[in-house]
């Protein structure tokens, strides 16, 4: 049968049309097009996995930012509660300071006032004496007018000086 | 072997978009070679047999699959290819329009019946049913009983119907393909467009599909002869169904061109073999006395695996052209206008056949030798 048995021509110029194909769709067309294929493939899978690590990233963020919230928060009650505490020490120190400084002073004024008293006392002595010295000075004077009047006024002089 | 695969064409939609636009364009061939044929026939008949009254629809047919010296456009409108010999005078070419204006008669006795038949003649060459003879001593042309010449053949690398049409092809993928190249080059890395993003399903599913789970990881260096196998036999397949002048030729269905297909399949499975490949052949684990039996049986089917892709795409393709032809046929075997309904509906029919044949036997094609490749080159040899 001639349509199976091949011609020489028809296999010379397809071996010619197919290698002629192939060096030069292989050299211009295949190469640059699977290599861009590659390529593509390639940043595609680069940003998904970026993207992958990008999520990761963002979770691994948003933890410690809700650790750092966290520590925060502690921190903050922590130094509520030092600050609370150490307002009361202040306060009570300071209620225990007036109180020493209280004690103090009324010590200091009934100090100051039993010096005072002394002084007092002594200035009423040396009143008393000087008093004394001059009442009998002028008993002693009256004495030897009348004896009477004399005794009277001291008696008198006596009575006054109590009253001081 | 993967065979449910072929059923399961993850990208076969792409194809069935192309075949869309592809009906019609085919379905213009159901009337075309009505006109076609009948003016061909009748031509032929008048000037052939005797019995004008009787179509010979078998000759008809094989006529139409097989390749010429010129080709017929519509009516008398021919382009006529160049003729390039190589005979005992040497290298000769001139322009198969001298064959043509110049024909001749010769008439030979068969079953008793007197047979006249028209060949042409040019300097000292005979085309006699579209082959060439170079003319004997006297001049003439002898046949034998049978009617076939006794004559001598020159090597015949004339660019017939079937060469241009596949010069054609070629020159169609250099266009496509380039430009598709260029397309990646410009969008670098970007989303494909247009005719890119329409090959570029294909191009990754000969990558994913046929090559990487055949011949493994070092597909990469089998992939230029794949992708240009696979569209080579597609867009000739595709050419071939388009009936009228820049198809029309049976390219993919002549057994040179699917002999060249399958040869180099062979000659790349040959020398990529590896030891595995080799030991398989003449030393196969298998208890030595068989050794006499199991040797042939590999070498046989060294061969046999190359001629398989060589035989299943010449009949397939042919037979496609061969029942398209027939049914076209019946309207002049009942010669009636009548049956034309009938024969449209079916070729129509066949025609979107052809074209999910056309595909599926570039994808066979492309993945037999995808998977003999595989196997020649497996690391450990499959058993």
């Amino acid at each position: 049968m001639d349509i199976v048995t091949p011609e020489i021509g028809m296999v010379f110029w397809t071996t010619v049309a197919f290698v002629l194909l192939l060096f030069i769709l292989g050299k211009y067309a295949w190469k640059p097009i699977m290599a861009a294929l590659r390529e593509r493939e390639q940043s595609i899978e680069d940003a998904l996995l970026a993207a992958e690590k990008a999520k990761e990233e963002m979770v691994k963020l948003n933890n410690e930012s809700e650790r750092l919230i966290k520590e925060a928060r502690a921190e903050r009650d922590q130094i509520l509660k030092e600050a609370k505490a150490t307002r009361e020490a202040i306060v009570s120190e300071a209620k225990q300071q007036a109180q020493v400084e209280g004690a103090r002073l009324i010590a200091k004024a009934k100090e100051e006032i039993n010096t005072q008293k002394a002084a007092a006392l002594a200035e009423v002595k040396n009143q008393v004496a000087l008093l004394s010295l001059e009442i009998a000075e002028k008993v002693i004077g009256k004495q030897f007018e009348d004896r009477n009047k004399q005794e009277n006024l001291v008696t008198d002089l006596l009575e006054n000086m109590k009253l001081n | 072997m993967h065979l449910s695969r072929i059923f399961t064409l993850r990208n076969l939609l792409s194809v069935l978009v192309f075949g869309v636009f592809a009906i019609s364009a085919a379905s213009a061939r159901a009337f075309s070679p009505q006109d076609e044929q009948a003016g061909h026939e009748a031509h032929q008949e008048q000037k052939g047999v005797q019995e004008e009254e009787k179509f010979d629809a078998a000759s008809a047919i094989m006529h139409h699959i097989s390749d010429a010296h010129e080709w017929h456009i519509i009516g008398d409108v021919a382009i006529y290819l160049p003729v390039i010999l190589y005979g005992e005078d040497g290298l000769k070419l001139f322009s198969s329009a001298h064959f043509y204006h110049n024909p001749r008669e010769i008439t030979w006795a068969a079953d008793g019946r007197e047979k006249t038949e028209t060949w042409y003649e040019y300097d000292g060459f005979a085309l006699f049913h579209e082959k060439i003879y170079q003319l004997d001593e006297n001049g003439t042309l002898r046949l034998d009983e049978a009617g076939h010449p006794l004559n001598a053949r020159p090597l015949d690398f004339s660019i017939t119907k079937n060469v241009a049409s596949m010069f054609l092809s070629v020159v169609a993928l250099l266009l496509i393909f380039l430009a598709v190249a260029k397309g990646y080059k410009k969008r670098r890395g970007k989303a494909p467009k247009g005719l890119q993003s329409a090959l570029e399903p294909i191009v990754l599913f000969i990558r994913d599909d046929i090559a990487i789970p055949n011949i493994g990881h070092q597909y990469g260096r089998f992939m230029p002869f794949l992708l240009t196998v696979f569209f080579f036999i597609w867009i000739n397949n595709v050419l071939g169904m388009i009936p009228f002048f820049p198809g029309g030729a049976n390219v993919s269905g002549n057994i040179a061109f699917t002999f060249v297909m399958g040869t180099v399949t062979f000659l790349i499975t040959t020398f990529n073999g590896n030891k595995n490949y080799w030991k398989h052949i003449f030393a196969p684990e298998v208890p030595v006395w068989l050794y006499p039996i199991m040797i042939p049986v590999e070498i046989i089917s060294v061969f046999s695996k190359p001629f398989a892709l060589i035989i299943r795409l010449f009949a397939n393709i042919t037979a496609g052209h061969i029942v398209i032809l027939s049914l076209v046929s019946l309207i002049f075997i009942f010669k009636t206008i009548a049956v034309s309904p009938v024969s449209i509906a079916f070729v129509l029919f066949m025609n979107v056949l052809e074209l999910l044949v056309g595909f599926l036997q570039a994808y066979i094609f492309t993945l037999l030798s995808a998977l003999f490749i595989g196997m020649a080159i497996a690391e450990h040899a499959e058993h």
